[in-house]
């Protein structure tokens, strides 16, 4: 189907990043290669690149996010791109403006990208679909669809630590049913390799035919955790709390919180992840969060490299060849 | 009539199929004075055609007659009107239709419904019929006034999309419509468990991220609606079935002697939740695309007599409609256009004959209403589709005649084309 | 054309770059090689000069000037300088000088890690061909080569040169 290459130009080379849904294998390793020259640019006392010059970056956001939009910008910044930052809030949407009309209105502007947050899913394949031919877009989070940066960095956080992904566990806990996050993560997860990919919640949080995905669920946090190379604690919204979906945070936090005691279920080298913020005394308490095993403050750093990697990438020119490259 | 004389017209050799009359076999058609005179092989004595009309190799059949479909008018001109809609309908051979409630204004008093028959009547391309509000405004908690409206000419009841604000209310809805002998046409959807969702609840939905409306949305309806009927007798009918477990509840319902009747879109015949790829908003409709569990289920449902209709469940709108992130879309799509050949390629597929497939499009969807049409039966006002069943086509926006342009379906070849459509014995189409 | 072997080249180099060292009188001097090329050259001028700071390695693909015509490229290496800059007397060194757009690249980079109190560019070949105005301070060989030609080096280890015909397919 012709959406599914829209990330591709015609060289099979990143044009947007929308989902890691259905990218090959080599293509995420080259962002995490990519992403990891970046990182020494943190040692330079100029910490910028001139490779984006004179292009102008638009983060796009119809949803409040200071933290991903602010490492959006200075990711841009460090490849030297200008910054547009527009909020464009659910009441000025609702004034009529369409998204198209929005749209529109900047390319008028002649920006080179779209960095885009959206609270419903597939807005960023519609934008896509829809922007002039010379724009890139990065979906920067849409619903509950994908968030294809964020889990990159996971993927760069693991390799770092475990090095190889084909003999890993993973575990992802918490909401998976609004978790725009963790689908990024499991198909990130699974190209690369890992053969036991964990989701664990209870059943109110856990999507229908979760399987289908190709994870192995679990309602129980011990037997979930057992043995596993890598824990990813996801988020709690706090209005999915004292609804239907949950009793309590108290009872929330018994069950599938990460505890040292739970963290004892895990392999000796376990590693824990979080995509922040973190709600401590919810998701996990602070022992576990600034422990030994937590490598939460790293993945924040590697978030930069990660969105440079994939801004470089995408604005590279369309359709040049890699024989064009190697000259 | 205003429409000028009406002539006398001679069908010759085609495959005549009148289901309600058993027909199946190459006859002429023997029209006038707007009426069918005969269907036989001889002329009648002294009938001299003004036109003949060489229909070999044609299929010659009813008008078809579609339980659903929205023109837009009055209220949503900037999608389509009931002009440009009933004209797309006479080229897709349909020669009836009916138009559910949720127009702006509401079909909830006489004077909308008469509106909308005096503009159908003055553009003359399809019969259009009416459904009234079950409920005023919609409300789904007070009684609209269905004496009022059955005079006004308005065809059954229904509450469209909207809820019923207790089952107490739907009960007595029910009970109210069945003292004018109004049929009631029901959308079974629990709002609640479907939860906003926008997609069927499953591998795309979570595949997607998109909010999922799960098959018990429609079966937990089905299944209080008809404990309803059981308990107080009255006959009803299930739009727009989605899952496979509603036709089975209802197929037994039908056994254990229950009045109720349901019909299917041509789409959800076709569709699945699959062919939403990557958020098609062309593919948002309501209810939504199933699995193909629930599709074979509905195939099901139409070859063994428990889905009496396929409707086109036509919706068109304009093109800012679908364009924005899928679940912000407005649901259905344009489908006066497929209703056909969607059906005939059942036929194709080996699922269903020709006959009760037409059966399905004709006088079973015209028995549903209660109106007289669907039939060749001498006497009958003559509403014919004559249709080649050999002919390739394509939709595209060239071939597409209705003012809505959402369908997932551009582009499909279809096998079957509509050449000829007569109203009450005048043509209203001819290809090319 | 006769070229001399490598070695030969490379120990010139070293002795010329040694004199350059006493004659400024530069105090504990740092080398940097350029990817990848001149990080074969480089390593082996560190070794056979036996400079105390750790070899620094640049890779400049984010400072070339053709980004918007050819884009990143996937094999981006990360640079690594295990030494501060600042005052520092870097020998910046390329296994070959053509057009100079690598060398103003680099020149680029490294002042976005500091400031030097000296750059000292060694080249193993000087070739015919300059778009900008920068000339080699140290060089193995100059050669006159056509455009169509065009100098492949394999290394690192042993390290060898081949002048090849570009074709035009």
């Amino acid at each position: 189907m012709k959406q599914q290459h829209l990330q591709l130009d015609h060289n099979k080379r990143l044009r947007h990043f929308l989902t890691t849904e259905g990218l090959k294998r080599d293509l995420l390793v080259e962002i995490l290669d990519t992403a990891e020259s970046f990182t020494s640019i943190t040692n330079q006392q100029i910490k910028k690149v001139p490779l984006l010059r004179g292009k102008t970056v638009v983060n796009l956001f119809f949803e409040a996010s200071t933290r991903t939009r602010t490492t959006f910008e200075l990711a841009a910044k460090r490849l030297s791109a200008d910054v547009l930052n527009i909020n464009v809030s659910a009441s000025a949407a609702s004034k009529g403006e369409t998204l198209l009309d929005t749209l529109r209105n900047l390319e008028a502007m002649h920006c080179d990208m779209f960095v885009v947050r959206h609270p419903n899913s597939g807005a960023a394949h519609f934008i896509a679909e829809h922007c002039a031919p010379h724009i890139s877009v990065l979906n920067a989070g849409d619903g509950r669809h994908a968030h294809p940066t964020q889990a990159m960095i996971d993927m760069f956080t693991i390799r770092r630590h475990k090095h190889e992904f084909h003999n890993l566990s993973v575990a992802i806990v918490g909401d998976i049913l609004h978790s725009r996050v963790a689908r990024s993560q499991i198909h990130a997860l699974s190209t690369l390799g890992v053969p036991d990919i964990r989701v664990i919640g209870p059943r109110t949080l856990i999507p229908a035919d979760a399987s289908t995905l190709g994870v192995h669920v679990y309602n129980d946090l011990d037997q979930g955790l057992d043995g596993v190379d890598v824990i990813i604690m996801l988020r709690l919204q706090r209005e999915r709390m004292s609804s239907a979906l949950l009793p309590s945070e108290h009872e929330y936090f018994r069950l599938y919180g990460l505890t040292k005691e739970k963290l004892a279920l895990a392999k000796a080298d376990v590693i824990v992840m979080h995509p922040g913020p973190i709600n401590r005394g919810v998701e996990m308490d602070s022992a576990v969060a600034d422990g030994e095993h937590s490598v939460i403050l790293q993945q924040v750093s590697h978030g930069i490299s990660i969105r440079m990697a994939v801004m470089s990438m995408t604005m590279s020119p369309k359709g040049t060849s890699q024989s064009e490259r190697d000259a | 009539m205003s429409q000028g004389k009406k002539q006398r017209i001679h069908i010759r050799n085609g495959l005549v199929i009148d289901p309600a009359n058993n027909i199946n076999e190459v006859r002429d058609v023997f029209i006038a004075k707007g009426k069918i005179i005969s269907v036989s092989s001889d002329a009648p004595d002294g009938f001299n055609a003004d036109i003949v009309i060489d229909a070999s190799g044609h299929v010659v059949c009813p008008g078809l007659v579609d339980l659903c479909a929205r023109l837009r008018e009055p209220g949503q001109e900037q999608k389509a009107t009931i002009a440009s809609e009933t004209a797309a309908a006479a080229a897709s051979g349909i020669t009836s239709l009916c138009c559910p409630p949720d127009t702006k204004p509401i079909i909830d008093t006489a004077a909308v419904a008469t509106l909308i028959h005096e503009k159908a009547q003055a553009a003359g391309k399809a019969s259009v019929y009416t459904l009234a509000a079950l409920t005023r405004q919609l409300d789904g908690a007070s009684l609209s006034e269905m004496g009022a409206l059955k005079n006004a000419g308005c065809v059954g009841v229904s509450n469209a999309y909207a809820p019923f604000k207790n089952n107490l209310i739907l009960r007595h809805a029910m009970e109210y419509a069945a003292s004018h002998d109004l049929v009631v046409h029901l959308h079974a959807e629990d709002i609640d468990l479907r939860n906003d969702g926008c997609v069927h609840e499953g591998q795309i939905s979570t595949r997607l991220g998109l909010a999922g409306n799960p098959a018990a949305a429609e079966t937990v309806a089905v299944s209080q609606i008809l404990a309803l009927i059981e308990q107080i007798g009255v006959k009803a009918h299930f739009c727009r079935l989605s899952t496979a477990r509603a036709v089975q509840m209802i197929a037994r319902a039908q056994y254990s002697g229950l009045q109720v009747t349901a019909d299917v879109s041509a789409h959800q015949l076709h569709l699945t939740d699959m062919d939403i790829g990557y958020f098609n908003s062309n593919c948002h409709v309501s209810p939504p695309l199933r699995s193909l569990r629930d599709r074979e289920g509905l195939r099901a449902g139409l070859s063994q007599g428990t889905i009496s209709a396929i409707c086109s469940d036509h919706q068109p709108h304009e093109a800012d409609a679908k364009l924005s992130p899928f679940a912000l879309t407005e649901t259905g799509m344009s489908g006066l256009e497929t209703l056909l050949p969607l059906s005939l390629r059942l036929m194709n597929e080996g699922l269903i004959e020709l006959m009760p497939l037409l059966a399905s499009l004709t006088c079973q969807p015209a028995q549903l209403l209660g109106i007289n049409a669907g039939t060749l039966t001498p006497g009958a006002k003559a509403d014919i589709c004559i249709y080649d069943p050999e002919r390739e086509w394509q939709l595209d926006s060239t071939t597409l005649r209705s003012k809505g342009q959402n369908t997932p379906m551009m582009h499909w070849e279809f096998l079957g084309q509509v050449t000829h459509t007569l109203r009450h014995g005048q043509f209203v189409f001819q290809l090319d | 054309m006769v070229l001399e072997a490598p070695n030969i080249l490379l120990a010139s180099m070293a002795s010329q770059l040694q004199e350059r060292i006493d004659s400024k009188q530069i105090n504990n001097p740092a080398m940097v090689g350029i990817h990848t090329g001149g990080v074969w050259v480089a390593s082996a001028l560190h070794q056979l000069l036996a400079i105390k700071e750790p070899l620094g390695t640049l890779d400049i693909s984010f400072y070339r000037d053709d980004f918007s015509r050819i884009g990143i490229s996937p094999e981006v290496k990360p640079s690594k300088l295990p030494f501060s800059i600042d005052d520092r007397h870097i020998i910046l060194v390329d296994d070959v000088l053509y057009t100079g757009r690598t060398i103003r690249a680099a020149l680029n980079e490294l002042f976005d890690y500091g400031r030097p109190a000296s750059i000292t560019l060694a080249t193993l070949i000087v070739r015919s061909g300059r778009e900008l105005p920068i000339s080699a301070d140290v060089t193995g060989t100059q050669l006159s080569l056509d455009s169509t030609q065009q100098i492949k080096l394999k290394g690192p280890e042993p390290l060898s040169f081949e002048i090849v015909e570009l074709t035009d397919s």
